[in-house]
């Protein structure tokens, strides 16, 4: 009975479909099934299946963005639940991502945030043209571990650096991981920032590097 | 100086991408989505313009659905042709559909140093330095601001550069890294300098501008405003779309057509209905995204049809274009980089675009190389004498020549020969030595490319700028500076 429940949880990610997986979630909750074990039983497994095709090449960029999608709905179902009883999912860590003041191209940072968010950080997402300070005091509200930053102009990438600088002087600890077009490994290491990609994959294993987990 | 500069001009091949029906479709595609689903412009004074001429703006969201009819009027006000010109009357280059001009590429971050070989970070001194190597090669006809000064302001850089290319050339330059209000004026004072008054900028704008859209259907505001001031002065303005099959474009190729097509005509419909008449641009660098990473590529037949589709768009609008060509993926000068280069610049240049950009760049526009900057150039030479085609006459025919070698003989001797000779393309970055030469040496085009790179940089004297020009430039930039 449940194995079906499960079956249907992966496929859902598997197909990118947020609308069933966060049905199934409220048929999972209406049964009385666990929210832990149908996120870690139903869908994990198919955010992994999707992970290790689009490794093969089996599957795409486009699949993986709305599996993550789906992942996204479920677990935004799943969380109130987990509030009720006590309990919470295990999550990598907490990360807060924008796009730099004066720039606002969305599409690389909001990739970035849906592939760390299927892999199962908790994302807080501040959108684009975000204030070095926001991303500082949002980083202390949340006690975030990490903070992604993204600039696709020349002019607006070395505010990446006063991010670095403003989390110093207000001694918030959080890693720094950096990326957008004109961002180079070497810009990374010249403004200290912890972390660099180039794409949105790669950020991921720069993120859980980052956490330790790699 | 640079001798004649070199241009496809009234090329023999012809390409038939799209039936007329097909253009008038992906037209009508475009009036629509600009009409219903709108296009941002978060630029107050481009949403005040729009409002002032009947369009309905979205205060809150900066979206602009425009009429159909209105972006149709406006677009007509566009002169079709005009001339780009050059500190150097001699190399002015005419927008007038018969000619392909190539530029350097730009804006990238990073440069393969011509000496140490190694990937660094850009600085002034490389902006400098490309447009002194440019200035030297007759297949460079104009300028983009190859890499940014890094080592300058934020707020100041793109004068620093502009200041750059005019010390070290006499070419046309085109900025496509000036995008806010206040830059752009303190470029039009710099250009108005150059030339003496703003009238004489009008009659020859030696600089023109090149605005990124913010695909899917969206503009930024200081790109808008500096577009205003430059076409305020009489300055050729263009908005170039990177929309991209996948992201910030629909995975099929007509649908890509369709979200940058409505981006560029709704800005330069704005410009129009601001300054009626002003010279403008269509510009595009459109491909698909990498299925695997979704980065840009800068190659793949996609990116080859995009290369020629825009040219076809200029065209139905009668305005010239500007179009990305070469940019390729690759990370050195390489098997992908030639085959890349070479695809989507004849496909971009057997439609004519009036502008191409444009040499120099591997990994997607970001890294400089001198040596595929001027491998480049001899891709465009290559086809550049591709479009020229064959040509057919009794002296082409070569029916004397023929007779009196006859059968079993050779033409090296004949004067026919000797008269034509020099018309055969001679390579300067292929190898056709015999193969123990090589074996020898074993060194290559890249190698050869470096030493002229080199003696170039190292013996290429432009012509000086004024000095007082000069001052007038710090004095602009410090002023700006402050």
């Amino acid at each position: 009975m449940s194995q079906d429940l499960f079956d249907a949880m992966r496929q859902s990610i598997i197909d990118g479909d947020p609308e069933q997986a966060a049905a199934l979630v409220q048929q999972a909750i209406a049964q009385g099934l666990d929210p832990l074990v149908a996120l870690n039983q139903g869908f994990v497994p198919g955010v992994n299946y999707v992970g290790e095709q689009f490794a093969q090449g089996e599957m795409f960029l486009p699949e993986l963005v709305v599996a993550g999608e789906a992942m996204k709905a479920a677990v935004a179902v799943l969380e109130p639940e987990f509030a009720k009883r006590g309990t919470e999912r295990q999550i990598l860590g907490k990360v807060v991502i924008g796009t730099i003041e004066g720039d606002i191209h969305e599409i690389g940072k909001t990739l970035v945030a849906t592939m760390l968010s299927a892999s199962g950080f908790q994302v807080y997402d501040l959108g684009v043209d975000v204030p070095v300070m926001t991303f500082v005091e949002k980083a202390r509200e949340v006690n975030a571990d990490i903070i992604a930053i993204s600039a696709l102009l020349t002019t607006t990438m070395v505010r990446q650096k006063d991010v670095i600088e403003a989390l110093q002087d207000s001694n918030v600890s959080a890693k720094v991981m950096v990326g957008g077009a004109p961002v180079t490994q070497g810009w990374a290491q010249e403004i200290g920032a912890h972390g660099y990609s180039e794409d949105a994959v790669g950020a991921v294993a720069v993120a859980k590097r980052l956490m330790g987990l790699a | 100086m640079a001798g004649i500069l070199k241009a496809v001009a009234n090329p023999k091949l012809s390409l038939n991408l799209f039936t007329p029906e097909e253009v008038q479709r992906i037209h009508q595609a475009t009036l629509e989505v600009i009409e219903t689903v709108g296009v941002r412009f978060p630029s107050r004074r481009a949403q005040e313009i729009w409002a002032a001429h009947g369009a309905h703006v979205d205060a809150k969201t900066g979206i602009v659905k425009a009429p159909a009819h209105l972006i149709e009027a406006a677009l007509k006000q566009a002169p079709a042709m005009y001339t780009l010109a050059a500190r150097d009357a001699t190399q002015d280059l005419p927008l007038d559909g018969k000619h392909v001009w190539v530029g350097t590429d730009g804006c990238g971050v990073e440069i393969i140093d011509l000496y140490s070989g190694e990937r660094r970070r850009s600085r002034l001194q490389d902006v400098e330095e490309i447009a002194r190597v440019a200035d030297a090669l007759e297949q460079v006809a104009f300028h983009w601001v190859a890499l940014s000064a890094q080592d300058k302001p934020a707020h100041t850089r793109g004068l620093h550069e502009i200041a750059a290319v005019w010390r070290n050339s006499t070419k046309h330059v085109q900025t496509e890294s000036i995008y806010n209000e206040s830059e752009a004026k303190a470029a039009v004072e710099m250009a108005t300098v150059l030339v003496g008054s703003r009238e004489a900028l009008r009659q020859r704008p030696v600089l023109s501008l090149m605005q990124c859209t913010a695909p899917p259907l969206g503009h930024d505001a200081g790109s808008l405003d500096a577009a205003l001031i430059g076409a305020q002065a009489g300055l050729p303005v263009g908005f170039m779309t990177m929309s991209a099959c996948l992201t910030t474009g629909p995975a099929t190729l007509a649908g890509n057509l369709v979200v940058g097509n409505a981006e560029v005509i709704s800005a330069t419909a704005l410009i129009q209905l601001a300054y009626p008449g002003a010279p403008v641009f269509y510009a595009a660098a459109q491909t698909a995204s990498d299925l695997r990473t979704g980065a840009y590529t800068g190659g793949g037949p996609e990116d080859f049809l995009f290369g020629a589709a825009g040219g076809v768009l200029a065209d139905f609008y009668n305005i010239p274009i500007s179009m990305g060509s070469f940019a390729t993926g690759a990370k050195e000068p390489n098997w992908q980089a030639g085959l890349e280069n070479t695809f989507s610049t004849f496909m971009a240049s057997i439609v004519v675009s009036d502008m191409l950009l444009g040499v120099g760049f591997l990994h997607g526009s970001r890294i400089w190389s001198y040596e595929q900057m001027l491998m480049d150039c001899e891709i465009y030479e290559i086809v550049r004498r591709v479009l020229a085609g064959i040509e057919v006459n009794s002296e082409t025919l070569a029916l004397q020549a023929i007779r009196e070698v006859g059968p079993g003989g050779n033409f090296l001797k004949h004067k026919h020969t000797r008269a034509h000779m020099r018309e055969i393309f001679v390579p300067e970055y292929l190898d056709r030595r015999p193969y123990n030469v090589w074996e020898e040496k074993k060194d290559g085009p890249r190698d050869w490319a470096r030493q002229k790179a080199r003696h170039l940089l190292e013996t290429h004297q432009p012509d000086p700028l004024d000095p007082a020009i000069v001052r007038e430039f710090e004095r602009i930039i410090a002023a700006q500076e402050r």
